[in-house]
């Protein structure tokens, strides 16, 4: 076997090797949340489809999967919402415009959001959940044409801890939106919404028979509001959650993030509904 | 000008859907329209539950003071909802505050009036209660997810 051919990169290995990425710009969401853009060192831009996340860290500090906020139409800049839990993304909540992170990705499967055209769409949001589906709201306004009357429901813990404010107010202003939020808890001076996030359910103009709903946030959060939306009257075959497990290598091969028969760095992490429900409320997977 | 009946207001509400019309009537008699300004309060902590209200537009919040602390927003309730199941249990009192997060709209009806109508017809009082029990039972729940205090924890790939 010639050396040349010997050496050649597999995808397995590219997708195992780690790329430079330079921070370009930031912007904290709040206390302990941060948005940044990054480019590519090498000049190649990272594609991606909505849902999908890659392995990201600072160089020394280790990599976590962080799902990408960005639009999937503007994939010049990699865009990334970190909140900072631990030591990982701690580092990545704190990087500086300058530094240098390494990326691997993307991985996974994707909201593929284009299944529900010409339906109604729900996307629910909790906490920090709302910025992988920032990406696939983009691609609904996108091609807004193309569906049928869309609703983005919000929950937060706090007033405070809303991310993305700027442009929540300015979906908020659109006509063709409708675009609900609600808290845990807040002081009076909020003029907004308490509750949980399915107490929005019942509020947002959406028509279950014929809706595609896409959730993301805390496992017990995706559960209920999936249980609602069926309740509610929608196929669960359409509704999609987006999984949360340990990722490691992104590619199916270390088995840390296995969930039963799925690995959901490949299999997920957006999954349908059905597929997961009778996962989801066995205790210790 | 379209003026509506409190009948037609009560049937419009979720939470009365799947009563009859007869049922209704019975209950117009508790019953009569207010509207709350912005910020007006409908109850205070500890004064006497003598109403049920029916929210048909706006919001309220539920409010809970301690010496102290801040006032907290412990949840708000809009249309299609209903405020407030302290006038079915003695000693009826209101347990928080309840005030008008914006210019609201409500159904109120009389407690007492409620209790009697109850009482005297056990198969309104189930319908009555089955419903306030569907009430209780969503806030109950989504109290007990809040404990978990869901977006407070770490979050990995997210």
């Amino acid at each position: 076997m010639p050396t040349s051919e010997a050496l050649a990169p597999t995808a397995l290995d590219a997708a195992l090797l780690p790329r430079p990425f330079r921070v370009v710009a930031t912007r904290d969401e709040t206390a302990d949340t941060a948005t940044m853009w990054l480019e590519p060192s090498d000049g190649e831009t990272l594609r991606f489809a909505a849902g999908q996340f890659t392995m990201i860290g600072v160089p020394g500090r280790g990599e976590v999967p962080i799902s990408i906020s960005g639009d999937p139409r503007e994939p010049v800049l990699l865009q990334h919402t970190v909140r900072a839990v631990g030591d990982a993304s701690g580092a990545l909540a704190r990087v500086a415009v300058g530094d240098v992170v390494l990326v691997r990705g993307p991985f996974g499967t994707g909201w593929d959001v284009q299944r529900a055209a010409g339906s109604d769409v729900l996307i629910v949001a909790g906490g920090i959940g709302l910025a992988p589906l920032r990406p696939a709201l983009l691609d609904v306004l996108a091609e807004r044409e193309r569906y049928g009357r869309v609703a983005l429901l919000v929950g937060t813990r706090m007033p405070d801890q809303l991310l993305f404010v700027d442009e929540v107010q300015e979906w908020r202003s659109r006509l063709d939106l409708e675009v609900l939020v609600t808290v845990d808890a807040a002081a009076p001076t909020w003029r907004g919404r308490v509750g949980l996030v399915t107490g929005l359910l019942p509020v947002a103009d959406w028509d279950p028979a014929q809706a595609h709903a896409f959730v993301c946030g805390p496992e017990v959060m995706m559960r209920l509001t999936a249980e609602a939306v069926v309740h509610a009257g929608a196929d669960p075959s359409r509704v999609r959650v987006s999984m949360e497990r340990n990722m490691k290598c992104g590619v199916g091969l270390c088995g840390h993030c296995q969930l039963r028969e799925h690995f959901v760095c490949t299999d997920g992490p957006v999954f349908d509904y059905d597929v997961l429900a009778p996962l989801m409320t066995v205790r210790g997977l | 000008m379209t003026v509506y009946d409190l009948v037609d207001l009560l049937s419009e509400h979720r939470f009365f859907h799947g009563l009859d019309k007869d049922t209704l009537h019975l209950l117009r008699g508790c019953a009569q329209n207010a509207h709350l300004r912005e910020d007006e309060y409908l109850f205070r902590t500890g004064g006497p539950a003598d109403t049920f209200y029916v929210v048909r537009q706006g919001l309220v919040a539920l409010e809970l003071t301690a010496p102290g602390r801040a006032p907290l927003v412990l949840e708000t309730v809009g249309e299609d909802g209903v405020l407030g199941w302290s006038w079915l249990v003695p000693p009826y009192k209101w347990f928080c505050d309840a005030r008008a997060v914006e210019p609201t709209d409500v159904v109120v009806l009389d407690g007492a009036c409620l209790r009697g109508k109850c009482d005297a017809d056990p198969a309104l009082g189930y319908a009555l209660l089955t419903r306030v029990s569907q009430v209780m039972h969503e806030r109950l729940q989504a109290t007990r997810v809040r404990l978990l205090d869901l977006y407070g924890g770490p979050g990995a790939h997210l």
